[in-house]
């Protein structure tokens, strides 16, 4: 079924190198999130959500588990007849020798020739590790109304947080977009860049080909394709988001973006049938819950079997909590093992790691949430 | 390609599940919150190398087919697999003529187009692990004409009671098949699992057909028994046959217990389901849960005890569940009480607050009831 005449390119290169450990292995957009789901069934499964039928994912840092992951695009119910997900690491072409994508912009430029074979109209760039649902029919169709070159989807974020963030200044008339400041140390507006555009793909490819050449460029949206665009008059139009959104970029705002979940009535809402993000399928029993086990407030996936307390935290698949283990606002990531009598508080255990019996992890008053990301020794 | 294809059977006229079974086969019962019953034959299969496989439907059959599908879930090969779901009509108009027999006979083109030497039947109301490759191989080298599978138990007097025994000599060699009266506490009980040459077993149909129109496959491999070399091989481990509304109740509640369960759960043999992309389950700040099997997509509030819930129920403020199985997307209003119960798919138990049965006989509420 043809959707409509918007095209999707994944930004999912990057390490997030402030995940530390998680992403020693992975991409951030491959870290997991919310029990049973990766960080990029987010934008994928709001892709398929919003009738889009190809999307290309750019994969550079450790991307073997990215690669394989998405391609199997039925997961997310791409795979209709002219649908598909496309992985798209760099690759050595007839023309130019093999090159690392050097920004997102060039992520983009150097798959101009696959853009191009599915013309589309429209081109949707996401960033691959951003937590939030939304319909980019709908920012198409503003789009469309604004006749515009470019739009962007902005978030008001609190005044004091806005130097943390790009932020677009708007005319204050109709939010056509008149300037882009990065990290402003003293912002004139409140919203926030999601990293989320749509460009008239026309125009786009044009300015693409002329920064491939520019020795000066950093070949990235935000530094050179957007000022460009302002530079030129061209119409940019800001598109304002209301819901959740969240950049899960460190240990605390990936276990903070987790414990969201928990708030009864959350704005994420994965249990929305009308919205489903997608995931991949596991063979995992049904969760199982023991005679002595204690479970309160907590968010928890197939797989897993709870013998212990556990508080205010979020298990992924296949987590185990023995008896009389304590797991208390905390994160335990797909097949982690907490042995008995372990007790664990604000942590953030990463894939597969044993927490040996009786071991004490992480600390009720700390600052900082701890990432545990080595097996932990049986206490003596 | 493998030496064998299989046949996932639905059961005859002997066997009825007072309630579920107004609504579907046994195949489609949800099982333990979060599989069907038909998930262990066909994942039985597909882990055995066997990926030509033939579903037999006799009755309502939908929800059976949207879940087993072109069986893909199962890890069937998407070009040489192929998963065929077979509608017996005669079966499902007149109950005499309700047997197996007549389900292949009405099928049997599709039966004559496997190239395969040998065949593998299951029955879709039967739950147990078994690699089928190794008792095909086994089948080889004993030179027998067909292979039974049976599970020997102690409490075949109360229990099973649906089910045919094995009468078997010392060799294991079958003497006769014969419905379990309720005589004995230890019997052979019949797996209802069948390995042949496909060659006899069309041979068997039509000889079937020709003595007795109300045959069933258990009768004439009964009869042939006195001539031809038919032998049981012993099933261990986890074997549950669901084959009333009692054993239903009996499999699931029997498998809280987690050590039981990884009796039929090998992470080396993967059990496959479909899947329906629910959220994880949400516990709340009054949640109690204890000795239970829960599945995803649920929003618990009240306490679950001793019950296994299935995908996206909802258990309100002050509800009690004990003792019971809720199926899939039900809501246990707050402060209801339910105990001792089998709760179908998509009610709603909210305005009767005591739903509570006596714990040797539990109770049904019906499939998108409202209480």
């Amino acid at each position: 079924m043809k959707q409509n005449s918007m095209l999707a390119m994944i930004l999912a290169g990057g390490r997030g190198s402030r995940l530390h450990d998680l992403t020693n292995k992975v991409a951030k957009p491959a870290v997991s999130f919310g029990g049973k789901y990766r960080i990029i069934d987010f934008p994928l499964s709001n892709c398929a959500n919003s009738g889009i039928d190809v999307v290309g994912v750019l994969t550079q840092y450790e991307s073997v588990l990215l690669n394989s992951y998405v391609a199997a695009g039925g997961r997310w119910g791409l795979d209709a007849k002219e649908s598909g997900v496309y992985v798209l690491p760099p690759r050595e072409k007839a023309d130019a020798g093999l090159d690392v994508y050097r920004g997102t912009a060039d992520a983009i430029s150097q798959n101009i020739d696959f853009i191009d074979s599915f013309s589309p109209e429209y081109l949707l760039v996401l960033s691959g590790d951003h937590i939030y649902k939304m319909n980019y029919d709908k920012m198409l169709a503003y789009h469309k109304q604004q006749k515009a070159d470019a739009t962007i989807a902005v978030i008001e974020v609190p005044m004091k947080e806005a130097s943390r963030f790009g932020i677009m200044n708007t005319n204050g008339v109709d939010d056509q977009i008149v300037e882009f400041e990065e990290k402003p140390a003293n912002p004139k507006s409140n919203l926030a860049s999601m990293g989320i555009y749509i460009f008239t793909w026309k125009l786009l490819r044009k300015l693409l080909l002329a920064d491939m050449k520019n020795p000066d460029s950093h070949h990235d949206f935000g530094k050179d394709i957007i000022p460009t665009l302002l530079n030129d008059d061209k119409r940019l139009f800001a598109y304002r988001f209301k819901g959740y959104w969240k950049d899960v970029g460190t240990i605390d705002s990936l276990w903070e973006a987790n414990m969201d979940l928990l708030s009864p009535g959350n704005e994420l809402d994965l249990s929305d049938r009308t919205w489903q993000i997608y995931t991949e399928d596991v063979d995992a029993m049904p969760q199982y819950v023991g005679e002595g086990a204690e479970i309160q407030n907590a968010y928890i996936t197939q797989g897993c079997v709870i013998e212990g307390e556990v508080k205010n935290s979020v298990l992924f698949t296949n987590a185990k909590v023995g008896a009389g283990a304590r797991v208390i606002d905390s994160v335990l990531m797909p097949g982690v093992t907490v042995g008995e009598g372990a007790v664990l508080n604000r942590v953030l255990v990463a894939d597969n790691v044993r927490i040996g019996k009786g071991a004490v992890v992480g600390s009720p008053d700390s600052e900082n949430i701890e990432l545990v990301a080595k097996n932990v020794k049986e206490a003596e | 390609m493998f030496k064998a294809f299989g046949i996932v059977n639905c059961s005859s006229k002997n066997i009825w599940v007072e309630g579920l079974q107004d609504y579907r086969p046994i195949g489609a019962f949800s099982f333990l919150g979060r599989y069907r019953v038909i998930d262990f034959p066909i994942s039985n299969l597909s882990n055995s190398g066997i990926d030509r496989i033939q579903v037999y439907v006799n009755n309502k059959p939908r929800s059976l087919t949207e879940h087993v599908g072109t069986g893909r879930h199962y890890g069937i090969n998407s070009k040489s697999g192929v998963l065929q779901i077979l509608f017996s009509e005669e079966r499902s108009r007149n109950d005499i003529y309700n047997t197996d027999i007549a389900a292949y006979l009405e099928n049997m083109e599709c039966i004559n187009m496997m190239h395969h030497p040998y065949v593998v039947i299951a029955p879709n109301y039967m739950i147990y692990t078994c690699d089928y490759s190794k008792l095909i191989d086994q089948h080889m080298e004993s030179g027998a004409d067909i292979t039974l599978l049976y599970h020997t138990v102690d409490n075949a007097r109360d229990h099973y009671l649906s089910c045919n025994v094995l009468n078997l000599n010392k060799q294991k060699g079958v003497l006769s098949i014969e419905p379990n009266q309720g005589t004995a506490k230890n019997r052979s009980i019949f797996m209802d699992t069948y390995i042949m040459k496909k060659e006899l077993f069309v041979e068997l149909v039509q000889k079937a057909k020709e003595m007795s129109s109300a045959f069933t496959l258990a009768d004439i491999v009964n009869v042939e028994c006195k001539e031809m070399d038919v032998r049981g091989v012993a099933h261990r481990g986890y074997f549950a046959s669901i084959t009333d509304f009692q054993s239903y109740y009996d499999a699931n509640m029997g498998l809280i217990d987690l050590q039981k369960a990884k009796e039929l759960f090998d992470p080396e043999w993967p059990i496959y389901t479909h899947t329906n992309n629910s959220s994880p389950t949400h516990y709340y700040k009054t949640a109690s849960v204890k000795s239970s099997v829960i599945a995803n997509g649920c929003m618990i509030e009240g306490s679950v005890e001793n019950s296994i819930v299935g995908r996206g129920c909802t258990i309100k403020k002050g509800a009690v569940v004990k003792n019971s199985i809720i199926s899939t997307d039900v809501v246990i209003g707050e402060n209801v009480h339910v105990e001792n119960m089998v709760v179908d798919k998509h009610s709603q138990l909210t305005r009767i607050k005591e739903i509570v049965s006596d714990p040797e006989h539990p109770g049904y509420i019906k499939r998108a009831d409202i209480l």
